[in-house]
């Protein structure tokens, strides 16, 4: 916009030259008020946008702000429609993890979603590295099947799998929910390999010509340069498994011990001496580690949003 | 498959293909190297897609209960499926009629608050981090939490509403005719990934286009219309496309809801709840396993009639995706 008036301003000036000095003043008043009208429209246009922007975000956090103050009141007000705690209950953070056997649930999810970040990260780098990185019949092909494999349901490969595990007497246990995430993520390497797309080949021809082994060109030269896009995808992968539900209930469910984070909170109305505003303190702790996570990392989890996206 | 085609030409400039090529031809492609690569990812989709695939489409025309061997019954669990199964039914209406609705709303409502994001000229950056927030929230925890604070009884939000002067604000997710908007309301809250794929693809919107339009007097709305709107296309085409599929496999968010409350007329029961308790709860894997195929038919149609359809309102700037 800038430039644009500004050539404007000099064709203005243009004709201006041709014009008397009176003529010049009786412009000038009009453009000022003209100016001043602008930049009152300017100002109004910005209240209204900081308005929306204000009511949208009032929106957007109103369910977390409950939370919060719903966790920290006592069980009788916790039912009486308020919005903020009286007297404030510190002490429900303290309670929940001696009602419900909290700190167990969240060491399991902790050991399945770290287990399942080294998981996706250790086996989706090299394939993500020869589809992108190396000429090879069958390569593009092989990517088709790759995108492809992500669109499918999960629902058709549920029961045999299932089935696999059982066989294997690996239900319940951790195991079915780590274990695949050592065979490669159609998703993370498609992310992957978008961004290593993006990092030039005069790098690698370099490397090869003084003898660097495809291995070590990988593991150097080409990782390091992709910190940002492995970061994302073991921040996508933890998420996805600290988030998840569906894979603890089908796997874990039948021994307690074994318990996540999902599956202890839906199960919570049932437990002994339970009360719901304790139902609030734990989702606000299950919800906690991902929220800060997100303010320390959120660069890398928008770009990686994005990356996945239709740009570029 | 044409869907993933067009997912893979979504990918970057290819590099390397103008002068470096030849000179790459040279060595020697470590073929060794390539296989120990991709071998986490061949044996993956060996054991967990091509082998379970196979196995389920079998097992669609069996009778199974995981402990004896399978019984091969022929079509019996399709006639079943479609003419005595009214479960079946009531899952599938319950889950066209959220994805009829849902997808359209989440589709306007990403882009609303993604353009929303680009008019001021400062300070947007807190709020994309707030609408953003809500998608972070674990979908076990945000579905209780949405339970218990649209309770018509003790939570805030009917207080809120009455309020603001709407009488009897609906039950949510205690009446059967409302739950289902309360799931989506509590789907639009999480819009945040989405949001920030629009973001990206209006801030790629030219300039010069906006210019252009403004020198010819367009009002905002034309603006949007004749401008924004063509470009989003590939955006909104995307998200139509992963909408459909994802909305078959909703499970989990019905699933806690229906729990915490008790969802008698099952107003909740969606297509992939139908399919768990079929295989996991009254363990009738065949049964299961032919419901599940019926989705992936359904799936597959869905998205064959949108990509058929794309070339009738996806504007790709830069040609045509189908090379």
């Amino acid at each position: 916009m800038g430039s644009l008036s500004e050539r404007i301003t000099i064709q203005m000036s243009n004709v201006l030259s041709h014009l008397s000095d009176e003529k010049i003043i009786e412009i000038e008043h009009h453009s000022k008020v003209a100016r001043r009208k602008k930049r009152w429209h300017d100002f109004l246009e910005m209240v209204s946008n900081h308005t929306l922007l204000i009511f949208l975000s009032t929106i957007f956090i109103m369910p977390l702000y409950l939370v919060i103050v719903i966790s920290l009141m006592n069980k009788g007000q916790a039912e009486t429609r308020s919005i903020w705690p009286s007297p404030f209950m510190w002490h429900n953070y303290v309670e929940v993890f001696t009602a419900v056997p909290f700190l167990k649930w969240t060491l399991n999810t902790l050991f399945v979603s770290l287990m399942g970040t080294i998981g996706t990260v250790v086996s989706s780098v090299p394939p993500a590295y020869v589809l992108s990185r190396l000429q090879w019949k069958g390569r593009n092909t092989t990517f088709v099947i790759i995108l492809g494999t992500m669109m499918l349901p999960g629902q058709v490969t549920m029961i045999p799998v299932y089935i696999i595990f059982s066989k294997l007497h690996w239900i319940p246990s951790f195991l079915p929910l780590i274990v695949p995430s050592f065979f490669s993520s159609a998703f993370s390497i498609f992310l992957l390999r978008q961004f290593f797309t993006s990092i030039p080949d005069e790098i690698s021809d370099a490397a090869r010509i003084d003898g660097c082994s495809e291995f070590k060109l990988m593991m150097r030269i080409v990782v390091p340069l992709a910190k940002p896009a492995i970061a994302a995808i073991a921040l996508f992968a933890f998420l996805g498994s600290w988030n998840d539900f569906f894979g603890p209930l089908l796997y874990i469910v039948e021994n307690e011990n074994l318990w996540t984070l999902g599956i202890g909170l839906n199960a919570f109305q049932g437990l002994h001496h339970v009360q719901t505003n304790m139902m609030m303190t734990a989702s606000a702790l299950f919800m906690a580690p991902v929220i800060v996570i997100f303010f320390f990392s959120q660069k890398v989890f928008i770009e990686g949003v994005t990356l996945t996206g239709v740009k570029g | 498959m044409q869907l993933t085609k067009a997912v893979a030409s979504f990918s970057p400039r290819k590099r390397g293909e103008g002068a470096l090529a030849p000179a790459r031809k040279k060595l020697k492609v470590p073929y060794l190297f390539i296989f120990l690569c991709m071998s986490p990812w061949i044996f993956g989709i060996i054991i967990f897609t091509a082998y379970p695939m196979v196995a389920s489409f079998y097992q669609s025309f069996t009778k199974f209960n995981l402990i004896d061997s399978p019984e091969w019954v022929g079509l019996e669990n399709f006639h079943r499926m479609f003419f005595e199964d009214s479960d079946f039914w009531l899952a599938l209406r319950n889950t066209v009629w959220i994805s009829a609705i849902s997808i359209p709303l989440r589709i306007a409502f990403a882009m609303f608050t993604a353009w929303v994001l680009t008019k001021p000229k400062r300070g947007s950056s807190i709020y994309r981090t707030i609408f953003f927030l809500p998608s972070m929230v674990p979908t076990v925890a945000a579905s209780m939490v949405f339970t218990y604070i649209f309770n018509p009884a003790y939570g805030p939000i009917n207080r809120g509403l009455e309020a603001i002067g709407i009488k009897d604000p609906p039950f949510w997710f205690m009446d059967p005719k409302w739950s289902k908007w309360g799931l989506i309301l509590l789907g639009l809250w999480g819009i945040g990934d989405t949001m920030i794929i629009y973001l990206a693809g209006l801030l790629d919107v030219p300039k010069s286009l906006y210019e252009a339009a403004s020198l010819e007097g367009a009002t905002q709305w034309q603006s949007f219309r004749y401008v924004t709107l063509p470009m989003m296309t590939p955006v909104i085409f995307f998200s139509f496309v992963t909408g459909v599929i994802g909305s078959f496999q909703y499970f989990t968010q019905a699933y806690v809801a229906s729990g915490q409350v008790n969802d008698y007329s099952h107003a909740m029961y969606f297509y992939a709840t139908h399919i768990y308790f079929t295989a996991f709860r009254a363990y009738e894997m065949g049964y299961a396993s032919a419901l599940a195929w019926v989705l992936l038919v359904i799936t597959l149609v869905c998205t064959l009639i949108i990509l058929k359809t794309q070339k009738r309102w996806v504007h790709y700037p830069n040609g045509s995706l189908f090379k």
